[in-house]
Formats: C-alpha cells, sequence, structure tokens
C-alpha cells in the first residue's frame, strides 16, 4: 500500500498535504481507493465555505458505494478541483495527486491533531 | 466459514478481491471493475458461477412435473438442448427463484439455480414432487464458467478442442452436450457467448486455456452492472418471494395462454397488479443505488439496483413504481439528500454492446 511519509491522515481516510503557505490540500487516501473500487464521481464543497473539522463537505462514489470526506481540518475551502470532477478514475489511477479541494485552517496548531503515517498506518490495521 | 469453488485458488493468484456472496469467496474485481465491463461489451470475459447449482432432473414425469412447478411452459422445448427462462412461484405467485432449465428429452432436464436460493430450491421441489415419477440430482461435482462478449464464442473454440463442431450450429439460448460438458448460448450480461458446465476437475485447465485464448477474467462487480445494462433481474434484490414476475418485467415469461395449472397461476390470476419495474436514466451526475424513495406523480415507488452505467457513462436504476408510470416520464429519486430528475425507460438499456435507450 502506497502511503508517503511526508503527508498527514485522518481515521475517516483523507490525506492532508502542508503546504508553506499555511494551506492544506486534501484527497482520499490509496487504501481508501482500493476499499471503494473505481470511482465514478466525486462532488464538491463550493470554494469560500467555512467547515468545522469532521464536517461533511464533499462525496466520492465509485461503483460500489458513496463515500463522505470530512474536513480534517475547521477552517475556509479555498479552492477545489474540478478535474477530479471530469476525471475522477484519477483517484484510483494516483490517490496522493488527485487532490479534491484546499482548505486555509482557522487554527494553525490544530494540525498538531492529525495522524502522521505510521499512526494512520495502525489506524487501518485495527479497522480491517 | 465461506464457501470456495473449484477455480478459487486461480482468483487469488490472479489477485481477485474476493467477497462474500450468498455464503460463497467469490471475485468482486481482478483490479478494476469497469475495465473489465468494457471488456465484455467489446472483448470477451469470463466469470466464475460455479457457485450457482445445477440440478439434473431424469424420469417418466419430468416434463409434466416442470409443467406444474414453472411459471414458463417447458412444452415450448422442442428441440434437444433448448433453454427456457422461467420463474418458479410459491402459491401467493411470489418469486422463489428465477432459473434457466435446459431440455434434453421429455424425460431428462438440466435446472440451473442461483447460489443463495440452491437449498430452498430444492427443498420446495422436493416437497413438490411428490406423486411425479422424477428425480432431482444437485452436481456440486461441477464448475462453470460463464464466457461472454462478441469475441466470447470464437475463444471457446480456440480453447476447447472440437467444441466448434459442437456448438457452432446452435441458435441463442440452445446448450449441446459436449463429452462430460454442456456449453450453453446463455448469459447475464446481454452479450453473446457461452456458459460452459464442467466437471470441477476440469475446471482450472479449461480456464488457463481460455486465458490463452486472450479471454480476461471478470468478477461479480461487472457481472452485476452488465446484467443490470441488460436489463436483467437479479434475485434477491429486483425479486424475490414479495412480488409476483407481472410486477417486475417478467410478464413475458409467464404463460397463461396455455390450459395447463402451475403452482402460483390462480394467486396471478385473482391478485390486482398495482406495481411495474421499470428502468430509470438519472438526468443529473449521482448515482443511484437500491432502496431509494422515486417520487412520481401517481405516488412513490423504490428503487430495487441501481449502480453506475460504465457503457453510458451515467446512473441507471431498475424501479418498482405505479403501474401508471410509463416510459418517457419524469420521475424523482431520493439520492442521498437530493432529489434528482430521472427518465423512466423500458429495460434493456444496452444489449450487444449497443445503447438502446
Amino acid at each position: 500500500m502506497n502511503l508517503p511519509q511526508d503527508l498527514k491522515y485522518t481515521a475517516s481516510h483523507e490525506w492532508v498535504r502542508l503546504a508553506d503557505d499555511g494551506t492544506a490540500t486534501i484527497g482520499i487516501t490509496d487504501h481508501a481507493q482500493e476499499q471503494l473500487g473505481d470511482v465514478v464521481f466525486v462532488e464538491l464543497p463550493d470554494a469560500g465555505r467555512q467547515v468545522k473539522a469532521g464536517e461533511e463537505c464533499a462525496v466520492v462514489e465509485s461503483v460500489k458505494a458513496a463515500s463522505d470526506i470530512y474536513a480534517p481540518l475547521s477552517g475556509e475551502i479555498v479552492e477545489v478541483n474540478q478535474a477530479v470532477v471530469d476525471a475522477p478514475e484519477g483517484i484510483n489511477a494516483d490517490a496522493y495527486s488527485a487532490w479534491i479541494f484546499r482548505l486555509r485552517p482557522a487554527n494553525p496548531a490544530d494540525v498538531a491533531q492529525l495522524l502522521d503515517a505510521a499512526a494512520y498506518e495502525a489506524e487501518i490495521g485495527q479497522q480491517d | 466459514m465461506t464457501r470456495q469453488t473449484p477455480l478459487h485458488d486461480i482468483h487469488r493468484a490472479a489477485g481477485a478481491k474476493l467477497v462474500d456472496f450468498a455464503g460463497w469467496d467469490m471475485p468482486l474485481h481482478y483490479g478494476s471493475q469497469i475495465e473489465e465491463h468494457h471488456l465484455v461489451r467489446r472483448a470477451a470475459g469470463m466469470f466464475d458461477v460455479s457457485h450457482m447449482l445445477a440440478l439434473d432432473l431424469s424420469g417418466t414425469d419430468a416434463r409434466t412435473w416442470l409443467r406444474h412447478l414453472l411459471a414458463n411452459d417447458v412444452a415450448k422445448l422442442s428441440t434437444p438442448g433448448r433453454a427456457l427462462y422461467s420463474c418458479m412461484l410459491n402459491a401467493d405467485g411470489g418469486v422463489i427463484d428465477d432459473l434457466i432449465v435446459y431440455h434434453f428429452t421429455p424425460v431428462r432436464y438440466r435446472i440451473v439455480v442461483n447460489a443463495g436460493t440452491a437449498d430452498g430450491d430444492l427443498a420446495w421441489m422436493r416437497q413438490n414432487s411428490s406423486g411425479f415419477a422424477v428425480s432431482l440430482a444437485p452436481r456440486r461435482d461441477l464448475a462453470m464458467i460463464a464466457v461472454q462478449g462478441p469475441q466470447a464464442i470464437d475463444a471457446v473454440w480456440q480453447a476447447i478442442p472440437g467444441s466448434r463442431e459442437a456448438t457452432q450450429g446452435l441458435a441463442a439460448f440452445e446448450a449441446a452436450e459436449f463429452g462430460e460438458m454442456l456449453l450453453a448460448r446463455t448469459g447475464y450480461t446481454g452479450e453473446d457467448g457461452i456458459e460452459i458446465s464442467l466437471p470441477a476437475t476440469q475446471a482450472e485447465a479449461t480456464w488457463n486455456a481460455l486465458l490463452a485464448a486472450g479471454v480476461k477474467p471478470a468478477g461479480l462487480g461487472a457481472r452485476d452492472t452488465l446484467r443490470l445494462e441488460a436489463g436483467m433481474n437479479l434475485y434477491g434484490q429486483d425479486i424475490d418471494a414479495s412480488v409476483t414476475p407481472l410486477e417486475s418485467g417478467l410478464g413475458w415469461t409467464v404463460d397463461l395462454k396455455s390450459s395447463r395449472d402451475f403452482i402460483g397461476r390462480q394467486a396471478l390470476e385473482t391478485r390486482p397488479v398495482t406495481r411495474r419495474l421499470v428502468g430509470l436514466v438519472l438526468l443529473q451526475r449521482g448515482v443511484m443505488r437500491a432502496h431509494q424513495t422515486v417520487v412520481t406523480k401517481h405516488g412513490n415507488g423504490e428503487t430495487t439496483s441501481g449502480s453506475f452505467s460504465p457503457t453510458m457513462n451515467c446512473a441507471i436504476a431498475l424501479a418498482r413504481v405505479p403501474r401508471d408510470v410509463a416510459p418517457g416520464d419524469t420521475v424523482h429519486v431520493e439520492v442521498r439528500d437530493r432529489r434528482l430528475p430521472a427518465r423512466v425507460v423500458k429495460p434493456p438499456f444496452v444489449r450487444h454492446g449497443k445503447i438502446l435507450v
């Protein structure tokens, strides 16, 4: 399973890439796409929306099931990836480049609550 | 403990994602369900369907008994090898199972039933056979491989020496006995193809020969989207004992013309038909799933199967709706927290690679 060490994770299978400008880019993990199967539809949040950590803000649907995507951090959605709507299979091909939305955290210190790769891997082990 | 087919080791070695289906550990896909779907529509794919149960029926009353047991009439079958799709009903007209019966002679037939209903079917058949000179032999010693797609028949001919001569004269829905095999031009995908029934001991070698002939394995995921596009019901999802064939788009399989008295006939003739099974094509992005509410001007209905159609590149569904809902109508489906518009169509959605709706 592909689990980049430089990303942060959530127990609900989002990955988070933290940028120098303080924004966080979010997608779903390789493990999540493998569980879902072929992704056929992605519903994006509106840019500008304020979200709370743990709030549903996007949907990824596969041939098998619909899966809610949760905001890993509280903050404002600053950008969404229209390309992943047009080509949802990109999530299966490379889950870590097919990002879904970008968020500016309300409180930068919140990132400390995210999981690192080892903690996420342990989380998956427990769920299986 | 889930059961395994004779091809289980082959699926594991091929990296299949295995899931429990009706108590059997079966391949869902071997990588990509959508690629497998397209392969069957455009070339050839093969499915392990050994979880389904073949029953050999024999006896001097075989034909008479089937005419009592089944809603469709086996008297329609005259050529040896001819197959018939039928529902088996309870006394209320509810569907106990849907099955295929192959006719060899009036005293010898092969019946193929669904995996999840097999034990109950057999019990029902035995319970309703008293007074008939028939014997039923479950054939768990057999494996079944469904080879489907526009290139499927050629590939079978290449993989199984001598099979061409045995099957080239077959029309659709006909089968030929070939040594210990039964080669049937039947399937569950809306494409042409051959379903091979063969001794379990020969399953791996035949599977490998088909691989060598260019046929790719396909899992139950693709099988489900293929049959849904083909407008074919899935037992336990679109039909079950709570509905009749007349509410399920299966009126064409119920023979009410002959005077024979089959189990469930009286109920079908008296029970009012208030619902029908229709196809839905979603007019917006999103994916319909089973058990979503369908809002129509004639009252509410419910989706029974729904998925993304790889061929049409949009969501499709089967739905049981009030009888007056007609093809061409626009209805609304409650997909998660939204009501999305969908067009009512008459299934099938896709046959032989072509979109029909």
